[in-house]
């Protein structure tokens, strides 16, 4: 007969609730290695499905993610002429946000070379961006149709296909335009803004007395002209040809003195490392503090339940039960507590996390590693109940 | 003489309780015999030692001074006899009925008298067949699945009893098993534990305070002051 059993099943309200709180308590633990894996996927989100083997970023900078980069697009000529580079392609990366249905709306808008590569990965539905100009992928979480318009910049533009989940580091839903148009939207001023820009420039060179004013002139007009470019982009990024040695290729580019060749395993760290590695550790500190909590509950409860059967293991010790009987009697009631805990606490996350605002990765590994140091914590929590149970006198089942 | 003859023998028992200026003599010099399927009473007011006795022979507190035998088993001798097992000693030869029915509040009526018996590692069909036949027996056979607060106080005690009997003990323990019940449910215990002590052909030791209650058994010790002061035998 298993008394553990027996006891929960007369105690089962006072157990059931226990057992639903602490599986509360587990399941915002098992969303928390969640959000850790999805702030962890979302961080290298763009990253994969780009599938470059090579960013090439402005110098002395972790871009084009973690810090800001900026190169001249032109630049992808001279990359794709390095020996063992197959592609090269620029990118342009910025986020947006505006207003949409009366909320603040953010997203990620990527920009790429329609002839190159680092467009959506994907069309679930609709097409791909065919036009040069004025069309738009948008990723599912942008919650957008086919057909809509959003204005960006001096422009509008029309969802003409619908991509998978693609997601900025920062978790914000990603849009794709043509590199040209991503470049306008960045950096072209309104017709305004650049008669300021030409009055200023004027005035600062009519301001220098060695020019003649023919000469200040044409100046003006030149220097205008360098200012209104818009071809710059954020990264360009290769791939190698098969056969080709990353580290020579990345030499290469460095020797250039301009750009910084990041190989996908050094953006890797620059992301995870870098970018995520506090809120992981916020994450993992938050999650031992709730783990602790459980466990001092967990003591408490078997330990108040044993002072509650003090008398009951008085008697089973004076009718002769070996301690055993005793010590399983509690282990196990512990135990029990613990598994159906997780049993709710994982039925609780499954029912919930594609609700969560950011993604909410279950890792298989975190869910077992989490179940395994459940189990432990109700071995070591029920100590106390069994040292207190042991102690117990059989004298202690005689009178009143 | 023949040791296995005598289900309790005690020679010189003593028992005292802490050390130095607190110590408390409760048990002083005992000695007796009891013979199987003997009801012996003792009786004495409260604080004269009867529980003491009762423990000090059920293997629950440890003798100061003299001498247990059980069943022809020397379990103390100036001490408890090295390497004794006492919880197996207990589950085995001894059985227990308390103040208190001390019935597991969790457990059904039969579940209460099965776990004496699977301590005792019977298989847990042959701990039912036995448990409802007990119970049967002492006429609880429409309260087998009832728990302890849904049985009167009588009932309860009969389960406690059924407990005690479960194994088949040589000796039989009682720590006034009827000061919480009515003087009605009281004799009606008293007088079950007489047809058991002949059925059964155990020893059974009741302590009570309640002369009223020992009609009809074999020999009663009166108790004062942690000494047998007076010993009566009827019949015979
Ligand atoms: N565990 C103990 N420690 C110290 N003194 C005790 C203990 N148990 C009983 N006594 C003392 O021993 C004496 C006999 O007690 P007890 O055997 O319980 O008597 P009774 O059962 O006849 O009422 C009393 O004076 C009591 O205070
Ligand atoms: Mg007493």
């Amino acid at each position: 007969m298993n008394l553990a059993i027996r006891d929960i099943r007369y105690h089962r309200g006072r157990f059931i609730l226990t057992s639903i709180g602490l599986g509360l308590l587990l399941g915002v633990v098992m969303s928390m290695g969640g959000i850790y894996r999805g702030l962890f996927a979302d961080a290298l989100a763009v990253l994969n499905f780009t599938k470059a083997d090579i960013w090439v970023v402005q110098q002395d900078t972790n871009g084009p993610f973690a810090e800001s980069s900026r190169i001249p697009e032109d630049i992808k000529y001279r990359i794709k002429a390095v020996p063992g580079v197959a592609e090269a392609s620029p990118l342009s990366f910025q986020t947006i946000q505006i207003e949409r249905m009366g909320a603040q709306f953010r997203f990620f808008l990527i920009g790429y070379d329609l002839d190159g590569f680092g467009g959506p990965p994907e069309i679930l539905a609709g097409r791909n961006i065919r036009q040069k100009h004025y069309e738009m992928v948008v990723a599912k979480g942008m919650k957008m149709a086919i057909g809509e318009k959003i204005r960006l910049g001096l422009h509008d533009y029309t969802v003409v296909g619908i991509t998978g989940k693609v997601v900025s580091s920062g978790g914000d839903p990603a849009a794709f335009v043509s590199l040209a148009d991503a470049q306008d939207i960045q950096f072209k001023k309104d017709n305004d803004a650049i008669r300021n820009d030409r009055e200023r420039i004027g005035a600062n060179l009519s301001g220098i007395q060695t020019l003649s004013p023919a000469q200040a002139k044409f100046l003006k007009q030149n220097i205008a002209g360098i200012t209104e470019t818009t071809h710059t982009v954020n990264t360009i990024v290769a791939r190698l040809a098969p056969g080709a040695d990353l580290k020579e290729v990345q030499e290469r580019i460095r020797r250039w003195n301009h750009f910084r060749p990041i190989s996908v395993e050094e953006q890797t760290k620059i992301l995870t490392k870098g970018m995520i590695e506090k809120a992981r550790m916020q994450l993992g500190l938050f999650r031992i503090i709730l783990l602790v909590i459980s466990a001092v509950i967990i003591s408490l409860i078997i330990y108040t339940s044993t002072l509650d059967k003090i008398k009951v293991i008085a008697t089973l010790k004076l009718i002769g039960s070996q301690n055993r009987v005793i010590v399983g009697m509690i282990l196990q009631q512990s135990l029990l507590m613990g598994v159906i805990a997780y049993g709710i606490g994982y039925v609780l996350i499954l029912l919930t996390y594609d609700k969560f605002p950011r993604r909410i990765v279950l890792e298989p590994f975190d869910l077992q590693m989490l179940f395994v140091i459940v189990i432990a914590i109700c071995m070591i929590s029920s100590f106390v109940g069994i040292r207190k149970a042991l102690k117990v006198e059989p004298a202690e089942a005689l009178g009143g | 003489m023949d040791k296995s003859m005598y289900a309790i023998e005690v020679a010189q028992l003593t028992k005292i309780y802490g050390k130095g200026d607190t110590a408390v003599i409760a048990i002083a010099d005992a000695t007796f015999q009891v013979k199987p399927g003997e009801l012996v009473a003792i009786l004495g007011p409260s604080g004269s030692g009867k529980t003491t006795l009762l423990t000090s022979i059920g293997l629950i507190n440890e003798p100061t001074h003299g001498k247990v035998v059980i069943d022809g088993a020397v379990v103390a001798d100036e001490g408890w006899t090295p390497g004794l097992d006492l919880k197996r000693l207990r589950r085995e030869k001894l059985g227990f009925i308390f103040q208190a029915h001390n019935l597991i509040p969790f457990l059904s009526a039969i579940e209460n008298v099965m776990v004496a018996l699977e301590i005792n590692n019977m298989s847990r069909s042959e701990a039912k067949n036995r448990a409802t036949e007990l119970l049967t027996s002492l006429n609880l056979g429409h309260r087998l699945n009832n728990y302890p607060t849904a049985l009167s106080g009588g009932e309860a005690q009969r389960v406690a009893i059924a407990r005690a009997l479960a194994n088949k003990p040589k000796v039989i323990l009682a720590d006034e098993p009827t000061a919480a019940l009515d003087t009605e449910n009281g004799k009606n215990v008293m007088d079950l534990l007489k047809k058991l002590a002949v059925e059964n052909h155990s020893a059974i030791l009741v302590v009570t305070h309640d002369h009223r209650m020992v009609k009809g058994f074999d020999r009663i010790f009166q108790v004062s002051d942690g000494r047998i002061i007076d010993e009566e035998t009827n019949g015979n």
